[in-house]
Parts: C-alpha cells; structure tokens; sequence
C-alpha cells in the first residue's frame, strides 16, 4: 500500500539515524586537520544506507587517524600500532553480519603495519579501508613516516628526509588478489563520499588512499595540494566512481580509466607527476578469505560432541 | 599365521617384567618415531600403562650417519599407569652405529642395555664405514652394552627393494615379537598409519612386519613379558598436542589462529583437520603477531579464540597480550615451551617462560596461568581455560612443553558435558547506563558488551579509560581500575583449594613442581620413601594465581626444593654465592610470595628428568 513493502508492516517502526547520530562526544584533531572532513563523509554514508550502527565495526590502529572510531557511536576497536588489520580479520571472520571498517594512517599502515597490510590485501575480506596519509607522524610529534617527500625535515629528520618514500597505491596494486584500489581527498569532500560509498559497496578489501591534510606538521604540503588544481586529475569510467556533472566542475583535469586494467593502473599510480582521484582498480571476482571464515558456521553442540566422541573413538583402546 | 606365533615364542625362555624402557634410533627420515609409536599404540591397545618421548633433531633431514643426527623415540611401558620416561633404556633398535652416541652421552642407556643394531654396515664397500662399525662396536662393548647384530637390510631386501622405506616396519614385527604383542592388533595400527596410501603400499608394509616378528621368533634370544593394567576403564591414547586441540574442541572454541612454530603446530595440524567437520577453522596468519590480533579480533566479536605458539612466539605476541589484559577481552593462549633462550633447543623440553609469561608485558597485566602435568590435563585445561577466560574477561595461558607435545599416554575417556561447550553469542540488547566495563566494586569482574548487542556500542582501546570506556587519565582513575583488574585474580584464587600433599604432611624435604615433571618426581619421591627418607612433594597446576596455602605448606618441612627444568646458577660454581644466585622461574616466585628460602633443582639439558636424578638430589640433601 502506497509503495511500501509489505514487510515494512511486520516490523517494528525503526528510528531514521541523522549522520550527526553516528557521531559520538567531540572530535579533538586540530581545526583543519582533513580528518574531520573525513569523519563528515563516513557519518554521511552511514545515514544515506542507514547502517545499523549496532552491527557496524570501526578498528583502527595508533595515531591521529586511529583515534577515529571513538567518534562513531558505533563498535569500535582502537588497537595497537601497526595491528588493526589482523584484529579487522579476526573480527570479520567468523561474523560475516558485521560491517568492518579499518582506518589507518600512512605510519600505521605502511611502517610499523607493513607486513599485516601485504597481508590484509590477499585476504581480501569484506571490510573497508581508509589510510589517512598526511605523510608525516602527527601524534608523536612530527617525524616523517614512509611517504613522506625526500627531503622532508622533521624531529628524526632535521636536515631533511634522504630516502624517496614509498607509495601506497603501487605497494598495493602490487600485491596478488587487490581487488579494490582508489585514491581520494579530504578537501574534494564529493569526491571523498563517491569513493568511500563505492568502497564500502565492494565486496572485498576495499583499499581508499586518502590524501588528508596535516596543517600543524605539513602546513605548506597542505596548502600546497589543497590549492592545486593543474596536477590533479579525476578518473573517469562508466564503472569508476562517478558523480554528476555539477559536482565534477571543480575537476579541471578528466582522465578515462578502465578500473578493470591492472597494467594501466600500475602505470597511472607510478607517474608521480600527477595526482590521480578515482577508482584504480576493480576486481569483483577476486577470492575473499571472508567467505572461507563464514562457511562451516552454526553447529549445534549436540554436533560437536558426535565430532569428538567419533574422535575419542579413533584413538581409543 | 597364529597372530602370537606360540611355537617360536615357546622355544625362548621369557622374562617377566613390571615396566620396560625400549628406544628405536637412526637418521632423520628412517622412520624410527613411526615404530615407536606404533609400537606404543599396540601395548596401550593391549592395556599397557605407556608414556613416549621423541627424540628430536633440529633439522628436518640432518647428515645421515652422525652422532649428533640421532632421530628416534623412546617408549616406557609398564603393567601400571607410566607417567614418566624413566632413567636408562633396557632395549634399543639402532639403525646404525652412530646415533646411539649421543643417547650415550645423555645417559639414556646402563651396563645390561640390549642393543640390536643393524649389521649391514660391517660389510659397508667403504672402509670408513666398517672401521667406524667396528669402533662403535667396541665402545659399546666397554660401555656394558650387550650388542645383538640383526641382518635388518639383509632380511627387508627379500620383500622390498629399498629397505629404507619400509624397514622401520620390520624393526616393529620384531619388537612385536620380543614383547609378545598382539599382532591382529599390530596389523590394525599398520592400516591405520598407512590408510592415506595404496593397499600395495599397506599389504607391502605388513608383509614386512610380520617378516621382522617371524626372523625374531626364530633367531632372537630375547623376551620379555609386560602385563596389561588391572584396568576396567575405557581408555584413549594420544599425545599432548592432540589432546590440546581436542580440548579445544570440548572446550567450544571455533577459532585457532597460529603461526607455524615448533613443537607447537602438530597441534594445530591436528585442528585444521577435526575443526572443520564441527564448526571451527583453523586461521594461519602471516606472523606471531598477526596470529594474536587476529585471536583477539575474534574474541571481541565474541568468538573466543586460541593462539598455540612457543616461547619465540610468545615473545612476539607481548605487546597484545597486554592489552587484552588491558582491554579484558578473553583469549586462550596455548605455550608449548621449548629449550631457549632466543632460538635455543627448538625441538627439546625446557619450563622457562613462566616469567616471561607473567612479568614480560610492560605494567601490570594480570593474568591466569595454568600448567598441565599430564596429557590428559592438556584436554580438560583447554576447557577450563575458556571458561576462566570468558567469566574473568581475562587472557589465559595454558603452558604446555615439547615433552607433553610428542610424548603418548593412555588416560580415562572423558565423558564429553554439554556445559563445557560454550554458548551461543550474546546477542540480547545491552543493559541501559551500564558502561562495557561496569566493574563490581569489590570483584572488579564486569560483563563485556559484543558486537551485536543493540545499546551495547562502544569505542574498546588500550588506552586507560574508566568504567564507561571513555579514555581519561585520572590518576584516581588509573590506580582504581589497575586495582579492579588485579583483584579478578584474588576473586578467582577463592575458588582454588590448597595443592594436594604426596607424602606425609611434614618432613625433612619438600619437592615443588609444575608441568610435565610430575611423573618423575613422584616416582623418585616414592622410591626415596620406601627408604624412609622424609620427603613429599606438592605439583602446582595454577602458576597465576598461585594455588592458596602454600606458606603453610611450607612451614612444616625443614628445606623446600623446587624441581623444574630451567636455568638456574648452582651454588658450588665459581663466583657464585647466595648473595647473585640466580633461582629457577619458580623458585623465584615462590621465595617472593611466601618469604621461605627456597631451593631450587634445575637443569637445561633439554631432556625430561630422569627419576634417579631427582632421587640422587634427594638422598644428597638428606644424607647430610
């Protein structure tokens, strides 16, 4: 009746979450920091699929980013440094109903977290995932992290950086079974939604490079990328992440990418004279370990004792 | 074929013996262990008290023909329960000359020891080879050794043509024919070990067994006769590994994440089979560390989890141990110790992480600890370590060692309880204003919120946060919950009783153990006893907390000697004194919590303790 599904009927009527309902207490980055415009993106796709914030899952790791999910009113884990994708997993394992979410930074994910984020990709469990880079250590004070320019002076570096850094997106469309791969920014906040959004669809690791500005310890970087509009492209491709005309006006630099070809993926993410917004690389079809740890579930322990009993009778006397 | 072969056995005369010791050496790869525990599976299938020990190398396939290359098994059977590996060995199977050197040199074998050592290098096309034999030959001869030469190669040469593979099986036939054992059920075992393969490959392996019982009957000069255990019980038969992944079965656990470390991963080898037809799977992470968060990421969603590793990896795993202690989420975590420090012995039996286990965690991060002591404990401390786990939101560690991992012992089938299996998640909706660490005032104990749970939503860290899980750092607040967290210990330690005194309640001497060393201190305590020597001794299985009334227990011996087998500096060394002696693990703690001057019996010589060592150190203490 009037377009409503019968079953609508049945239930109990649900509150509608506004996005400013899944935050919780008061974000304390430092005003300007690109985390908040992160924060507003994530309430936002909450309230637009009205996730269920009980069944919803944010862990993060040790930094300025990982101090994100105690601002979600929503499970959250705020693990160790370096370890937020092994406790993802475990988390998803086992609970396909859960929605998991990893946020990251560029010295959590691609320094300390290196090895488990080789790892995590292959896996390719369900869960989305956002590394904050601001290419430097914010809350340890600045130190410069593995992305980090050369010649980046800091506390540890005070002469200026001496190795060229390391890039996430090649690290990532590197690793065997990526089956999402995309790049965003904190101030082209449309942008940032359509690819959180399509990340958080993805069945897979849904792997969003977010480029977020630090404007205590990189304040020039900062500026410098958030005003510039020459070297910044946007992808386009009937199955990238797309937004309307209007929204893609502020883009002054279109480039045609088919999400699907690895080969032109790699070659887009090593050619550093540009920054490429969009979604890199698609794979629907890759294997999720997720699927391997939701299968086998809801034995009932009248079950498990034949198991053991059987077993008993293997090694019996 | 008569299963016994009467008529061969008729023409020896036999000896009857309570308990024998029987080792089978030789190279890596030759298939020693497999005799072994065969031979072990048939005499507890025949009623047998049994207790095995592997003997280890390092490398998967060291040099052949080495002294320090020895690979093989050592089985004990007795007409009583067994619960240790013994002293010397009465009978030993040696592939070859060179690998019961080593086995020498450990004092695993006396004058009197029969040895049957393969004759075929006598005749070897290199001379190195026949004057190496004829050396060993000698030694063992000057060592009192009774050398019986067996044409093994020789006889497995008419059935197959590698005997390399397939000879292990002949040396059981034969070993069955000394003992006398049940050959119907020496042909079962033979199916089973072999059921993966061809029946050529199984009907081949049986021809030889019976091929190496029928050579004994009609050349071998030896028998010995063990009875079976005056036993109406049902029994199963397993090692300690198995047993820990059984256990975790009974125990409801559906979440095994590990990384391959040795000896710990037959355990998990064995779960990544049984696992998957009950309901649980087996997760291999891509280092130590991964294997625990993803341990701990499952048991907050509210599958608790287990994590099985070693000492390397329990160094590896410190820092997230401490924050579940922190964050109080539950987790078992299964240690089977190894010989250390850093790599050290990976393959021997050692109990040195207890205080790496208890104090390696930067600040304080209670937890419990308990020790099995025998293969049957390892099965029921899986189950009461989920659940002590889960009520006291608290990591819990199970130490097991490389002893208890490989060695087999039959013990009672237990009769499987419905409780023992754990829930399903709690799902119902969370209680209004109460926070995810509402802890009792008094017990510091508090429910823990799981994903799921409508209302129950909140932001876990590992940072200090009160009882609402907001982070703060209140003083007040930092000292009030370390106390809460730590006081879950003493609302448990209420729960324990007093350890059980063998022996008189007052003596000369008491003995304290813990692990896998029980069998043999009791042996060596009772033997001492039957002297009249006034000794007794308590064997903890909880090492945090520690079980209550110990100081009591303490008062009413002259002298209390920990038996453990762990560094610990001896007295009479240079430079040593009572001033920078170093104790053993346990004998540190308990001259701490109880103000007595313990001594402490230690060794690292990775072997398991022989009874007449600890008899020795008895009669020495005493004998004063």
């Amino acid at each position: 009746m009037f377009g409503l599904k019968p079953d609508i009927a049945l239930d109990k009527p649900t509150k509608f979450l506004s996005a400013d309902e899944y935050e919780k207490g008061m974000a304390k980055w430092c005003p300007g920091c690109g985390d908040h415009a992160i924060l507003e993106s994530v309430k936002r796709l909450c309230s637009e699929e009205q996730l269920d914030p009980v069944k919803t899952v944010f862990v993060s790791g040790i930094g300025c980013s990982s101090r994100f999910p105690h601002y979600m009113d929503t499970y959250g884990f705020h693990g160790l440094h370096g370890r937020a994708f092994p406790v993802a997993e475990g988390v998803k394992f086992r609970r396909p109903d859960l929605d998991v979410f990893v946020i990251t930074g560029d010295g959590d994910c691609c320094s300390i977290g290196a090895g488990a984020w080789i790892h995590a990709i292959r896996y390719n469990m369900d869960m989305t995932v956002m590394l904050f880079n601001n290419e430097i250590y914010g809350l340890t004070k600045k130190q410069t992290s593995p992305t980090s320019r050369i010649g980046t002076v800091s506390n540890t570096t005070p002469r200026g950086s001496v190795l060229p850094p390391l890039h996430p997106l090649e690290v990532t469309l590197g690793v065997a079974n990526a089956s999402f791969v995309a790049q965003t920014a904190d101030w082209r906040p449309e942008h940032l939604f359509e690819t959180i959004k399509a990340g958080h669809a993805h069945k897979g690791f849904s792997f969003i490079h977010v480029l977020q500005r630090c404007p205590i310890f990189q304040p020039s970087l900062s500026k410098e990328m958030a005003g510039n509009r020459e070297s910044l492209d946007i992808l386009i491709h009937e199955n990238g992440i797309n937004m309307d005309e209007e929204k893609m006006k502020v883009f002054k630099n279109v480039v045609e990418h088919d999400p699907s070809n690895l080969n032109a993926a790699r070659e887009l993410a090593s050619d550093h004279s540009k920054i490429h917004l969009g979604l890199f690389y698609q794979n629907p079809d890759a294997e999720c370990y997720s699927d391997y740890g939701a299968h086998n579930l809801g034995f009932s322990v009248e079950e498990k004792m034949e198991v053991l009993n059987s077993e008993f009778d293997k090694y019996a006397i | 074929m008569d299963s016994k072969a009467d008529t061969a056995v008729a023409q020896q005369k036999v000896v009857h013996v309570d308990e024998h010791i029987v080792e089978v050496v030789s190279d890596s790869g030759e298939g020693a262990q497999k005799c072994g525990q065969s031979f072990a599976a048939i005499s507890a299938k025949m009623g047998n008290g049994v207790w095995t020990v592997e003997i280890i190398p390092a490398e998967i396939q060291p040099p052949t023909r080495t002294k320090e290359g020895a690979s093989g098994i050592r089985i004990r059977l007795g007409n009583k329960p067994v619960t240790n590996s013994g002293n010397q060995a009465d009978v030993v199977v040696a592939l070859n000359e060179q690998v019961p050197y080593s086995r020498i040199w450990q004092g695993a074998y006396r004058k009197g020891t029969i040895m049957l050592l393969e004759n075929k290098w006598a005749e070897d096309a290199s001379e190195k080879i026949r004057e190496s034999y004829a050396e060993g030959l000698a030694y063992f001869k000057e060592k009192g050794i009774v050398v019986k030469e067996i044409p093994m190669e020789l006889e497995c040469k008419k059935l197959v043509s590698n005997p390399r593979k397939g000879k292990n099986m002949w040396v059981l036939g034969l070993l069955c024919s000394v003992y006398n054992r049940d050959m119907e059920k020496a042909e079962a075992q033979i199916k089973r070990i072999f059921r993966k393969k061809s029946d050529d490959i199984v009907n081949s392996n049986i021809e030889l067994l019976r091929a190496g019982f029928a050579w004994a009957g009609n050349n071998l000069d030896i028998r010995f006769s063990v009875a079976p255990m005056d036993s109406d019980e049902r029994y199963v038969v397993m090692n300690g590994n198995e047993a820990i992944g059984m256990g975790a079965l009974a125990a409801g656990i559906e979440v095994c994440s590990m990384y391959p470390i040795t000896p710990a991963t037959s355990a998990s080898h064995y779960l990544a089979d049984v696992f998957e037809r009950s309901g649980g799977l087996i997760h291999q992470a891509e280092d130590e560390i991964a294997a625990i968060g993803f341990a701990i990421g499952s048991s907050y969603s509210g599958k608790t989890a287990l994590t099985i590793t070693s000492g390397p990896g329990i160094a590896l795993k410190t820092e997230f141990l401490g924050f579940a202690a922190m964050a109080e989420i539950p987790l078992v975590i299964v240690d089977v110790q190894r010989g250390g420090p850093s790599t050290g012995l990976p393959t021997k039996v050692e109990q040195s992480d207890l205080l790496a286990v208890l104090y390696g965690q930067p600040g304080d991060a209670p937890k419990v600890v308990l020790a099995p002591s025998t293969i049957e404990e390892c099965f029921h401390y899986m189950i009461l370590a989920r659940k002590i786990a889960e009520s006291f939101r608290m990591p819990v560690f199970v130490l097991s060692d490389a002893n208890l991992a490989t060695g087999q012992q039959p013990f009672p089938r237990p009769k499987l309880e419905k409780d023992w299996f754990s829930p399903p998640i709690d799902q119902s909706p969370w209680k209004k204003d109460v926070g995810p660490y509402e802890w009792d005032k008094e017990t510091g104990m508090s429910k823990r919120a799981i994903p799921g749970q409508p209302g129950g939503m909140h932001t876990l860290t590992g940072l200090a946060h009160d009882n609402k899980g907001n982070v703060t750092y209140s003083p007040d607040n930092n000292q009030a919950s370390s106390g809460l967290r730590s006081r879950k210990l003493a609302v448990f330690k209420k729960t324990l009783k007093p350890p059980v005194i063998h022996g008189d309640d007052s003596g000369d001497l008491l003995l304290v153990g813990w692990g896998s060393t029980y069998g043999a201190i009791d042996e060596a305590v009772k033997n001492a006893r039957k002297s009249d020597l006034k000794v007794s001794f308590i064997h903890l299985r909880f090492l945090s907390p520690l079980e209550p009334g110990l100081k009591e227990i303490f008062s009413n011996f002259k002298k209390v000697m920990t038996v453990e087998i762990n560094y610990s500096d001896n007295i009479n060394d240079p430079y040593i004194t009572e001033e920078n002696r170093r104790y053993s693990q346990l004998a540190w703690i308990l001259r701490a919590r109880t103000l007595v001057n313990i001594d402490c019996f230690s060794n690292v010589k990775g072997q398991p303790l022989a009874p007449n060592s600890i008899l020795q150190r008895i009669e020495e203490e005493l004998n004063q």
